[in-house]
């Protein structure tokens, strides 16, 4: 039974910059940009993802897991203990935030999977997916957040300052970073609802309500995908999942799906061009993403922005040097690089795909 | 004179192999080694005559419309489904529901046949779908029959009560064609709408140009076969089931 | 004799003050209700259906049709039909037989759906001046596909890779396979003719193919049905699409008779059987005994067609139809064409048509969820039919997991149709369900091909307007978006099996 459920609905703002050089710049670069669209979410959730940030355990993949109860997280540990070998466990470090006075245990591990444990026929990436998805969807209280290698997610209830404040981004390096406001409307105050939504290195901030949900949800479900956490965010990252790592679609097509052209414009192509696009847009019908939307789609290669295929949420993109920012205002991009080459405003369904040289 | 070993292939694929063939003009093809590969003959307009070594597998000649197929054994179920046209022989026995929605062509089996043979075998203007039978039939021979002849020849002997050339509801809701049997049938396992009744002179005439083309595609004697006498089963009330339905 | 019991079902009046004796009331009844006295007009009211084509024929008005004053005594249990039935069944033996779907109360479940729409957290979107695509492709789809990109950049699909055919519609809709046989040539025409004008398709029903209809064929699907009626390789060939008819919605487990009376010579020429012969299609498939004959059948069909047209299986929505959709699906069909208890027929017998089978609401819900458990959802199309009313009614069977919808009944509304229910006696007055020349004449397919087309563009424009309202622009946002629908006055487990919410959750 997975109809009965309460989606939840937000607006926000989002943002993000990439170096394409790979070259790292801290976290308080993201959190002054979000914090310039405060105005866009309402103090009730913001987040960060980050690439680059735990060189040390490059090989590892970082598990970053919220406790609601001491209970759950034994749970978790022992899970964990049986499936996984574990190079460190500590908890998130994070810092006194006046306004933050309640929060969950926030713990992070960096692991590999125990070899043995992993099926024929399957692959160490499914097998963390299918631990994720075991995570949050039956344990109570206990959310995996993030489970790349070498990035992470910073999310909870506050707006942008004050939870970037908490977890200390600025003590981190990464050379990709994303960051969100939010402004739930019917959020029961769970620090899990905030964004980025993440899985294995994928991560997604994402602007808009996606009105096509319900079917993307059930498509989803066909494969295996257990949608916890109720939000249309979370669909995109496991759509991008499904495509890019499952089916193996190339970035670029993956987004041609989640946007598709219209039937009226794929008539025009020539005849091989035509054939693929209906093709392609016949086949994945269930994923097509209908409904306001902008995202920034985070993966440990590259940066990807994307808006609806009649651009019903904004989406700004500027260039200076080897560094690309992606944000829903101007503002937000021009508040950490004043100057920059090149400014613009993506057209409807057209993605921008940065990719790290290298 | 074309070959095709179709040991361990795939339907599709024997059957993509025997319409290429085909096209390129190939008129005589011997699939060897066919072990129940399905739709034989399916989907192929020319004429070509195509001798099949082995027992082929179901739907063999279904929706034909134009070759000859031969058999050199014994051949399954559904042969000449809802068959156009062209011509089947098989020289052994073959199995159930042959000749199901047939509309024309011919299907010569030398040996006997299973249940519901020639069942909704339909006739229009020339085209005659013709089945005979050399042995014995299951039950429901020639249901529905709508047009078209069936003929069963029991040629290996037959007995009303031990062993009857037709099973039960021969001919039962038959409203058109005929049913040609050799020998003797038992009134009380025919179907309410026909009638046992004797040949007339087209009958005969229609009987034994039948039985000509059948007799030469087994090397058997007509005059032989019909020195035993046949009875005609024929659709005798137009409307059984007037009284169905209250209107 | 003994006097019928059975009560006259209306009453025809002819106001005299009004009438005009033009007679127009006696030519256009097909049931002889009316005759010429030499002065003035006969009634015969005992033969009246209601189809009320005198009534639209009178140029004065002067005809009223109501329903018959004299009813048997009032009793919730012995209904008015139940009684009528018995005194039926004992003066002739007959089992009563009905036209058009189930007319008895039960529940419909479309009407207790509800869509959603948005307000501020997502916004509508404007469905005339802004892109709005109901284009729907039927088919089976890969379940997943190999791209590549050409040096140029350009999408390109992996050298190789072939597309199972698929049907293309420029709206989710179809009309319901009805023969040429169960109706006109005239009426198949309209069909034809609308199809074609709206980029949608017909279906010719188990009747075959006349060879008037032979410019519409890319608007067409061929139909195989137990009597094989005219199946051909040209007509395999023929339409857009081969379809399997195991069953019926509205007399699910029982087959069809056209007696010969019906067979004058353009319905024997096209299903290619002498003039008058009887036209049998028994229920049963008799290649088709067990799901692996179906199997066999699809593909004897794919092998006729060389694998270029899909293969659609149409039943009755009968209890256990999610078990048997997921079969027809690995069987390989490509198209799975469901036929709700509420489908209309041209005869059936009223105690197969009143209680057997389920409503397609129930049917479409089964059996997209069971394809996507078994994660084969992509493998066929879903056709839902028997019982879709309106846009609103196709709205909700395509969220519930419907790829398009078709109509039989609501397209012969257009031709004229009052849903009387006679179907079967062969003398409707519309020239719909008739062969009689006199009464097929009068349905101009130009002029009703034109009106069943309106409706069509008035559906397209209604679904687009849904979709607006539900912030969509693409229909396959909708397809299977229950998420989109809330029940009202249902219980929890008819939710649960819809899989929707209650309205207000």
């Amino acid at each position: 039974m997975t109809h009965n459920f309460q989606k939840d609905i937000a607006g926000c703002g989002l943002t993000g910059l990439i170096d394409k050089k790979g070259k790292g710049v801290d976290g308080s670069h993201i959190k002054t940009s979000l914090s310039l669209m405060t105005d866009r979410g309402n103090g009730l959730g913001a987040g960060y993802a980050a690439y680059g940030i735990y060189p040390e355990f490059e090989d590892y993949y970082a598990f970053h897991v919220m406790y609601d109860f001491e209970s759950s997280r034994m749970e978790v540990e022992e899970i964990l203990k049986a499936n996984y070998d574990i190079e460190k466990k500590e908890e998130i470090p994070t810092a006194k935030v006046e306004s933050i006075v309640i929060n969950p245990l926030l713990m992070r591990y960096f692991v590999k999977p125990k070899a043995e444990k992993i099926r024929p026929g399957s692959n160490e990436k499914d097998f963390v997916v299918q631990f994720v998805m075991k995570v949050n969807s039956e344990i109570e209280g206990a959310y995996v957040f993030s489970s790349g290698k070498n990035m992470g997610a910073f999310k909870g209830v506050g707006n942008p300052q004050e939870i970037g404040d908490f977890f200390k981004i600025e003590e981190y390096t990464g050379y990709i970073w994303t960051g969100h406001t939010r402004f739930p409307t019917n959020t029961p105050g769970w620090w899990g609802g905030a964004h980025p939504f993440t899985l294995l290195d994928w991560s997604i901030v994402h602007n808009g309500e996606i009105s096509s949900y319900g079917i993307n949800k059930r498509y989803l479900e066909m494969y295996g995908y257990k949608l916890t956490l109720l939000t249309d965010t979370e669909v995109v990252a496991y759509l991008f999942d499904l495509l890019v790592r499952r089916h193996g679609l190339d970035i670029k097509t993956a987004c041609t799906v989640l946007a598709a052209p219209f039937w009226k414009d794929i008539d025009r192509l020539d005849d091989d061009e035509r054939e693929a696009y209906t093709t392609l847009r016949s086949t994945y019908a269930s994923a097509l993403l209908n409904g306001p939307f902008s995202l920034l789609f985070g993966h440990s290669k590259g940066l990807v922005g994307i808006n609806d295929r009649i651009k019903l949420r904004p989406l700004v993109a500027a260039t200076k040097g080897d560094m690309t920012y992606m944000a829903s205002e101007e503002s937000a991009i021009r508040e950490i690089c004043p100057d920059p080459e090149r400014v613009w405003a993506p057209r409807a369904g057209d993605p921008v795909i940065v990719e790290r040289e290298g | 004179m074309y070959n095709i070993d179709a040991k361990g292939m795939h339907f599709k694929e024997l059957n993509e192999q025997v319409r290429a063939a085909v096209k390129d003009g190939e008129d005589e093809i011997t699939l060897q080694n066919v072990n129940g590969q399905y739709y034989i003959g399916v989907g192929i307009r020319e004429k070509p005559t195509i001798t099949i070594e082995g027992v082929p597998g179901n739907d063999l000649a279904a929706f034909m419309d134009g070759p000859t197929l031969r058999v050199k054994s014994n051949a399954q179920d559904n042969i000449a489904n809802t068959m156009n046209s062209g011509k089947v022989i098989i020289e052994g026995h073959a199995g159930d529901v042959l000749g199901y929605g047939m509309r024309g062509g011919k299907l010569h089996i030398k040996g006997n046949v299973g249940y519901r043979v020639g069942i909704h075998m339909k006739g229009y203007k020339k085209q005659i779908p013709t089945i005979v039978a050399g042995g014995t039939a299951g039950d429901f021979f020639g249901e529905y029959m709508a047009g078209g002849v069936l003929i069963l020849l029991g040629l290996e002997g037959t007995d009303v009560k031990t062993n009857p050339i037709a099973g039960d509801y021969l001919g039962t809701g038959m409203h058109g064609g005929k049913i040609f049997v050799r020998g003797e049938i038992d009134p009380t396992r025919i179907g309410a709408e026909v009638g046992i009744l004797d040949l007339d002179e087209n009958d005969h005439k229609l009987l034994k140009k039948c039985l000509e083309d059948f007799c030469a595609d087994f090397d058997l004697s007509v005059d032989d076969i019909m020195k035993e006498p046949f009875k005609k089963l024929e659709p005798i009330t137009d409307r059984p089931y007037g009284n169905l339905y209250a209107y | 004799m003994f006097k019928s019991h059975v009560l006259p079902e209306y009453l025809a009046t002819i106001d005299t003050d009004k009438c005009i004796r033009c007679k127009r009331c006696i030519h256009n009844c097909g049931w002889g209700v009316y005759s010429w006295s030499g002065e003035r007009v006969l009634i015969d009211t005992q033969k009246c259906v209601k189809c009320l084509r005198c009534y639209h024929y009178c140029p004065v008005e002067a005809i009223e049709i109501e329903d018959s004053k004299t009813r048997y005594k009032d009793n919730s249990s012995w209904t008015y039909k139940n009684i009528r039935n018995i005194k039926k069944q004992a003066e002739t033996g007959g089992m009563p037989l009905s036209g058009m779907g189930c007319d008895l109360p039960l529940p419909i479940l479309f009407d207790n759906m509800l869509l959603d729409a948005c307000q501020v957290t997502n916004p509508s979107i404007d469905p005339l001046r802004e892109p709005m695509e109901l284009r729907t492709y039927l088919g089976k789809k890969p379940d997943k596909l190999e791209v590549e990109r050409t040096k140029d950049g350009k999408l390109k699909l992996k050298e190789g890779f072939k597309m199972t055919p698929q049907i293309k519609l420029d709206a989710p809709f179809m009309f319901s396979p009805m023969s040429f046989g169960s109706i006109s040539l005239n009426a198949q025409k309209v069909l034809a003719m609308a199809a074609k004008e709206c980029g949608i398709v017909m279906n010719t029903g188990e009747g075959s193919l006349h060879e008037d209809l032979l410019p519409y064929t890319d608007h067409v699907m061929v139909q195989v049905a137990s009597g094989r009626f005219g199946v051909n390789p040209d007509y395999l060939n023929a339409g857009v699409a081969c379809e399997i008819k195991i069953g019926q919605g509205a007399k699910p487990g029982i087959g069809g008779h056209l007696p010969g009376e019906k067979i004058p010579l353009q319905v024997a020429k096209t299903r290619m059987i002498p003039v008058g012969s009887d036209a049998l299609s028994p229920a049963p498939q008799h290649d088709i005994y067990s799901i692996e004959d179906l199997r066999q059948l699809i593909y004897a069909l794919k092998e006729a067609t060389e694998y270029k047209k899909p293969i659609s299986v149409k039943i009755a929505t009968v209890h256990n139809v999610a078990a048997i959709a997921s079969g027809i699906v690995r069987a390989g069909a490509d198209i799975v064409y469901l036929d709700g208890f509420r489908g209309g027929t041209g005869a059936a017998p009223n105690v197969i048509r009143d209680h057997m089978g389920i409503p397609i609401e129930h049917a479409i819900a089964a059996v997209d969820e069971r394809l996507r458990q078994e994660g084969i959802r992509n493998e066929a199309s879903v056709v839902a039919a028997g019982g879709i009313r309106s846009a609103g009614d196709a709205a909700k069977a395509i969220a519930l997991g419907a790829d398009a919808v078709a109509i039989g009944t609501a397209a012969l509304m257009t031709m004229g149709c009052t849903v009387c229910g006679k179907c079967y006696t062969g003398n409707c007055s519309w020239g719909i369900t008739t062969q009689r020349p006199e009464l097929t004449a009068r349905l101009d397919p130009e002029i009703f091909g034109e009106r069943l087309a309106n409706l069509i563009r008035s559906w397209k424009h209604e679904l687009m307007e849904v979709l607006g309202a539900l912030g969509v622009n693409s229909i396959e946002s909708l397809r299977g978006s229950r998420e989109r629908i809330r029940g009202i006055g249902l219980d929890t487990e008819t939710l649960d099996m819809l899989g929707i919410k209650a309205a207000g959750t």
